[in-house]
């Protein structure tokens, strides 16, 4: 790679279940204002804006255009990139190479979503074929619920062990100021708490939020100057899998992620993860998929990560702390939710976490979540 | 600065409904042809960039139907939600940056599939605008009215367009809508919104569009005649149509001007050999052609007049029949960079013009040309 680049500020809104204080226009403009405050800049500095949402959501065809005013994209290129749950990480990866490419020095983007003025499982149906899956894999639920049981039967993994990562990561959620929810919570609870899909109950799920992220990415010679703590991006990978859910031979297994961060290892120079990650930030829609999704992250034996969670391994004082920032089931602002996941990895190395801090984190893997079981995978470091 | 080119492409043949094929079909099409195309296999294609609407496709995630169809199965892929030329601009990025060595760029739209009118309603917002039943016949008729009484453009020469348009079809084997019609003709079809008459509007289309890129030491492998992709450009205007010029192609006059620069171009209307041009209403021809630095401003009227912009004349415009002669929404602006290549690889068949070495070819996404993007390209690097 020919140009070194890193992300240089990040900024989100409060994320809460609705916010009728504001219009979609003014959440992205939230969002943007908070990262170029963090990064001192004015809209001036910027080179190019990406946006992303998903737009059955709320019913806004084209939504960049509405939203070019307040992301900054108007005088400047703007390029809306929109790829379901992973809408925020394939923003920031596209972020990322469109500096990288040398055509600009800066580029922001913003990831948001503003779920209470739209259906979102109602637009969420319709991204499966209508002929073959949509009456078995309409919404998130059936899909998630067909592949808990999946990996529950294969890595003999328990209820419990899921209802233990639902605690942790509410838990994590209470420090971080950003996050929707923030719940002090038991593995009782989350056991007792209302079955939505067998073996998938309420306190297992994400919640719906509305809230907006944005990252801004700098070129080396920028990026100094703007901060004396760039997040340097060391790796951004992307699979994608079939069309068909049925054609994905086992779905929380994720081969899309087992191959990314395989591929993203090899280029950030990677070779224990577990020893050399300080921090992971990871995209997990449901309590299951932490494990299974971990699983795919080479920390361990294939099938082993049980063990590990059961040390404490990926709790705030463990060796390798998973979701400081509360992950996905604390917020779930779609669009923005996998940026989410990004921003967070850069605050972790930047040293901005506050009472989520994890010490001395020089490297931070971020992934994002999508489509038909899609995995990005970015990683950033204190220094390349 | 890396060095990027064109060294396959294949496109559909555009017609108002294709009944018998799914998205994920024309997609598989193009692409399978585009790599064959190129001479590449899919395994060694390293990623894709894909262009589509959630909108059109009745799908929340349009990509998610199109992973395989596209050979982007297990590899890096993602979705750019505009303008066919705005995924080529990704794709090209990601081959700058160094990381990869070529892309497949593809696009699809079944417009038959939706209700173009109450698509394009959804695009303005839900406060203010939508329920005054805005749709993209009265917004550009807002910005066609505006041209030309600015410009003293009559309706007479906006229709000219359509003429010349459906004339370069007829030499056009994938063109949607083809054939002689005179002036008149064109003002007498039915007024969808004064001053745009039913021939003046692009019509409902169906297909897709595909192009493999290759950074140089691969193209020339590939290919003794590779197209570069020497400039390319993209900006983005105000949203509420109260606050732009209309008559001014703003966001466009910005990228041409940065396109050329990086291409090198001092002088576009002497330098520029043919250009493909996204109207998707007649006036478009009109004033893009201006926002491009062809001619000067208010003069593309009379650069047509005098015939400069026909097929065998000193600027070629649209020779492919343009957007007016079929193209959906999103795919446009792919299909004007495939014709384009066609021009300057001497394969355009019957509608070829002569000696055209740099060609320039220009996408837009949003309401009256909010965002453009201007691709400058040449047989030499």
């Amino acid at each position: 790679m020919s140009r070194k680049v890193a992300i240089v500020a990040t900024g989100q809104t409060h994320h809460k279940a609705r916010r009728d204080d504001v219009n979609i226009v003014e959440l992205v403009h939230e969002a943007v204002e908070r990262c170029l405050e963090d990064a001192e800049l004015s809209i001036d500095s910027i080179d190019a804006v990406l946006i992303g949402n998903m737009e059955h959501f709320e019913g806004i065809y084209l939504s960049d255009m509405w939203c070019a005013d307040v992301s900054g994209a108007r005088g400047r290129l703007g390029m809306k990139i929109t790829t379901g749950g992973s809408t925020g990480t394939s923003l920031a990866i596209a972020a990322y190479y469109l500096v990288a490419s040398g055509l600009f020095d800066t580029a922001l983007c913003v990831g948001w979503q503003k779920q209470s003025e739209g259906d979102t499982t109602a637009g969420l149906i319709s991204a499966t074929d209508p002929i073959w899956e949509r009456a078995s894999f309409a919404g998130a639920f059936g899909t998630f619920a067909a592949a808990a049981v999946q990996f529950m039967k294969e890595f003999n993994v328990t209820e419990e062990h899921a209802a233990k990562i639902a605690v942790k990561n509410r838990q994590n959620g209470r420090r971080n100021p950003y996050a929707h929810l923030k719940l002090d919570i038991t593995v009782e609870d989350v056991l007792n708490s209302r079955m939505l899909a067998y073996p998938i109950r309420m306190l297992d799920m994400c919640p719906a939020s509305e809230g907006a992220c944005a990252l801004i990415f700098a070129c080396e010679e920028k990026a100094k100057k703007i901060t004396d703590k760039p997040a340097w991006v060391a790796a951004a990978e992307t699979r994608h899998d079939s069309p068909f859910i049925g054609d994905v031979p086992m779905f929380m297994d994720l081969r899309t992620l087992r191959s990314a961060s395989a591929a993203a290892y090899k280029k950030a120079g990677i070779v224990n993860p577990l020893k050399e990650l300080d921090v992971i930030e990871l995209y997990e829609p449901v309590s299951w998929a932490e494990i299974s999704f971990l699983d795919a992250l080479w920390l361990c034996e294939r099938g082993k990560i049980v063990e590990l969670i059961d040390k404490g391994v990926t709790s705030m004082e463990g060796e390798l702390p998973v979701n400081p920032s509360g992950g996905v089931l604390c917020t779930n602002p779609i669009g923005a939710t996998a940026m989410c996941r990004v921003a967070e990895a850069a605050i972790q190395i930047r040293g901005q976490g506050g009472e989520r801090q994890v010490p001395g984190v020089r490297t931070a893997l971020a992934t994002g979540y999508g489509g038909n079981w899609w995995s990005d995978v970015m990683i950033l470091k204190s220094s390349l | 600065m890396r060095k990027v080119a064109i060294v396959g492409i294949a496109q559909t043949k555009f017609e108002r409904q294709k009944p018998g094929d799914a998205f994920a079909d024309l997609v598989f099409d193009v692409s399978r042809r585009a790599l064959d195309d190129a001479g590449i296999t899919a395994s060694e294609l390293e990623q894709t960039i894909t262009a589509s609407q959630d909108f059109y496709d009745g799908r929340t995630i349009s990509n998610f139907a199109v992973s395989d169809a596209s050979a982007s199965f297990m590899k890096p892929e993602s979705k750019v939600a505009m303008d066919g030329t705005m995924a080529l601009f990704y794709a090209v990025a990601r081959i700058m940056s160094g990381a990869f060595h070529n892309a497949l760029v593809v696009s699809h739209c079944k417009m038959s599939q939706g209700q173009p009118n109450a698509i394009y309603n959804a695009v303005f917002d839900p406060i203010y605008q939508r329920h005054l039943g805005l749709d993209a016949h009265c917004v550009h008729a807002f910005q066609a009215r505006a041209y030309m009484e600015r410009y003293g453009v009559t309706p007479e020469q906006c229709a000219a367009v359509v003429v010349k348009s459906r004339h370069n079809a007829l030499k056009n084997p994938v063109a949607q809508e083809a054939g002689l019609v005179s002036v008149e003709e064109v003002l007498a079809s039915p007024l969808l919104a004064d001053p745009i008459h039913a021939l003046e509007a692009s019509p409902v289309s169906d297909g897709a569009c595909a192009l493999v890129l290759a950074e140089a030491r691969r193209a020339e492998q590939l290919t003794d005649h590779p197209v570069w992709i020497t400039g390319i450009a993209s900006f983005m205007d105000a949203y509420y149509l109260g606050e732009r010029d209309l008559a001014e192609p703003t966001s466009l006059l910005k990228a041409a001007k940065k396109a050329y620069a990086m291409a090198g171009i001092e002088d576009p209307s002497r330098q520029i050999d043919v250009a493909e041009i996204s109207e998707y209403y007649s006036y478009q021809e009109l004033l893009w052609s201006e926002g491009l630095g062809l001619c000067p401003r208010g003069g593309a009227a009379r650069m047509l007049e005098e015939r400069a912009t026909s097929l065998t004349g000193p600027m070629p415009i649209n020779p492919s029949g343009g957007v007016l002669s079929g193209n959906p929404y999103t795919v446009a602006g792919l299909v004007r960079v495939v014709e384009a290549y066609l021009q300057l690889a001497c394969r355009a068949g019957e509608h070829q013009v002569e000696d055209a070495r740099t060609a320039v070819a220009h996408g837009t996404t949003g309401p009256c040309g909010q965002s453009h993007c201007v691709v400058v390209l040449s047989t030499i690097s």
